[in-house]
């Protein structure tokens, strides 16, 4: 912290200390050196503090992002199918967050307890137990971590991102997905799929130790929510009527405008705690400016995937398209996540600007693939992921290309292959897509028994 | 001249659009309306409360025919529309008075 805040706890300190000691005739002397010490730096106490504090703060941002992707994909979905969208949304969320308590935070954290693997030699499946937080008020000798932060601030952080990959996958698969084997896939994304993978960087395991670099997680959440929503894609099948046997694709227009673009501010304000609050340290100089610069960068991607997708769509189809402005400022978001502090701004903004190119020309290729993206979630959270954890050789000297590609390709299969293997058995035992009829009634008549847009009845 | 008044089921809307073009009938009308016939409606759940849901949505297509035309647009139209299940719609077949085009002023069947 600067040195007027400094200047102020220290009047605090000084000011408490008098009305706590009225006796003492060392009063000024106490004051005096307290002052001092604090403007040297904070103590350990504070430094726990503050580290706790950001995580805290960042998790309730991370938290918002749900009510983002919930906004999102209820306004690019048809009417009919809004209810399931948010009941969808606000199911996984939870499903997550029970799920990560359950198994999926020691998995991924094993703190050296590897079940196949060790810190040496690479971990490659983490601890099982369920998730324990620390006593109620504990003292620095009680703590968990006493150097980094509360176990409880570590843990409603990391919950967020978990939550967070889990929701890429909705939208993806819109309007044709019965609820129940999505709930259950969910549960086996959140337990096992996503906290194994992360484990390998987040949690030390062997990717970590091949320094593969991933800061916020455009590899570790992005990409992973990607590679599930492509699995479940492919085995899904697309809407019925989007492509036409001649090779001709028809729009399916999402329903409200308004709720999209509000999904996707609401995205880029949760951001600021994704990628800001992954610095998991604000109690020194160095990482509150750091916390800030990651802020700073993680907005200039944004802008500059928006701009970009911007000009791209107006040059191509004569026309800006809304949805694809929107989902570049993602895809730029997703782009600078692997590597928010080390860019300058303008670097960042071009990293940005890329994420958003990728997207304006993904979505059709989808299309022509016949692989029924409903909002983009594919190219905006895989393509641009994969891009994004490339580019952090632009700006990070320890950055590796070779092990940064090799990572990707293990993530991806690891992710790929497991929830292709989820996604095949749900199809097998209970299937996945509603009947043709109820997909043409519309998920909220058929499955969910409250319509998003109920008029007379 | 004939106007027709066609209720479908929504999702058979595109196929009805072509079946017509390929009869060289240029205009139709579409409101989205709701009704039942023979199709009942069903029941859902608000908030633990039950409630009948009676009408279900469909097309209405309006167009105006040359009356020597309208067995074949009729024709068309029931085998666009049609799936085979409860629900598929019916077909009204009105006399119609007048047509004036607005642009050109034109009437009767020029003006279709």
């Amino acid at each position: 912290m600067n040195f007027k805040t400094s200047k102020l706890l220290g009047t605090a300190a000084l000011a408490s200390l008098l009305i706590a000691l009225p006796a003492l005739g060392q009063d000024a002397e106490v004051a005096e050196e307290v002052v001092e010490s604090l403007s040297e730096g904070v103590s350990a106490d504070v430094v726990f503090i503050l580290n706790s504090f950001l995580m805290i703060f960042g998790g309730v941002l991370v938290m918002w992002m749900a009510a983002g992707f919930a906004m999102l994909e209820a306004g690019l979905v048809r009417t009919k199918n809004v209810s399931m969208q948010l009941l969808k949304n606000i199911s996984l969320f939870s499903i997550a967050a029970i799920f990560y308590y359950l198994i999926g935070y020691n998995l991924m954290y094993p703190l050296g307890n590897w079940t196949i693997g060790s810190d040496d030699t690479g971990g490659y499946l983490g601890a099982f137990g369920i998730g324990i937080l620390e006593a109620v008020g504990i003292t620095a000798d009680d703590a968990d971590d006493f150097g980094y932060a509360a176990t409880s601030s570590d843990f409603f952080f990391q919950v967020m991102f978990c939550a967070t990959t889990a929701s890429i996958v909705s939208g993806t698969l819109a309007e044709r997905i019965k609820i129940l084997p999505f709930l259950i896939f969910t549960v086996v994304l959140t337990a096992l799929i996503y906290p194994i993978q992360a484990s390998w960087k987040w949690g030390g395991g062997f990717l970590d130790a091949m320094g593969f670099l991933d800061f916020a997680g455009s590899t570790v959440v992005h990409s992973v929510g990607g590679w599930a929503a492509l699995a479940g894609a492919i085995l899904l099948g697309a809407r019925v009527g989007k492509y036409n046997a001649d090779g001709t694709v028809n729009a399916m227009p999402g329903s409200s405008m308004p709720l999209a673009a509000l999904g996707t501010f609401i995205l880029w304000m949760g951001w600021f705690g994704f990628n800001g609050a992954s610095q998991l340290a604000m109690g020194s100089v160095g990482d509150v400016a750091d916390v800030g610069r990651i802020m700073a960068n993680t907005n200039a991607g944004a802008a500059g995937g928006a701009i970009a997708a911007l000009a791209l769509t107006a040059i191509i189809y004569k026309k800006v398209d809304l949805t694809f402005v929107l989902n570049g400022a993602l895809a730029g978001l997703v782009s600078v996540t692997a590597e928010p502090l080390t860019p300058g701004l303008g670097t960042a903004t071009l990293i940005g600007a890329v994420g958003g190119v990728i997207v304006v020309f993904a979505v059709p290729l989808l299309d022509r693939l016949k692989i029924d993206d409903v909002v983009g979630a594919i190219p905006v959270h895989l393509l641009a992921g994969i891009w994004g954890t490339i580019a952090v050789i632009f700006s990070n000297g320890d950055a590796n290309l070779g092990v940064q590609l090799l990572s990707i390709v293990v993530v991806g299969i690891f992710t790929f292959v497991a929830s292709f293997v989820v996604w095949l058995v749900l199809k097998v035992t209970m299937g996945l897509r509603p009947t043709e009829d109820d997909e043409a009634l519309g998920l909220d008549k058929a499955e969910v028994g409250v319509e998003a847009y109920p008029e007379f009845r | 001249m004939k106007l027709l008044i066609a209720i479908i089921k929504p999702s058979r809307l595109e196929e009805v659009r072509q079946a017509l073009n390929s009869l060289d009938v240029h205009g139709m009308t579409v409101t989205e309306v709701k009704g039942y016939g023979r199709q009942k409606g069903h029941s859902e759940i608000y908030r633990g409360t039950e409630y009948a849901v009676h009408f279900l949505p469909k097309l209405k297509v309006e167009i105006a025919v040359d009356a020597a035309q309208i067995d074949a647009v009729a024709s068309a139209i029931k085998d666009a529309a049609q799936t085979g299940r409860i629900g598929d719609g019916k077909i009204f077949v009105l006399d119609l008075e007048q047509a004036i085009r607005i642009r050109t002023g034109e009437t009767g069947t020029e003006a279709l």
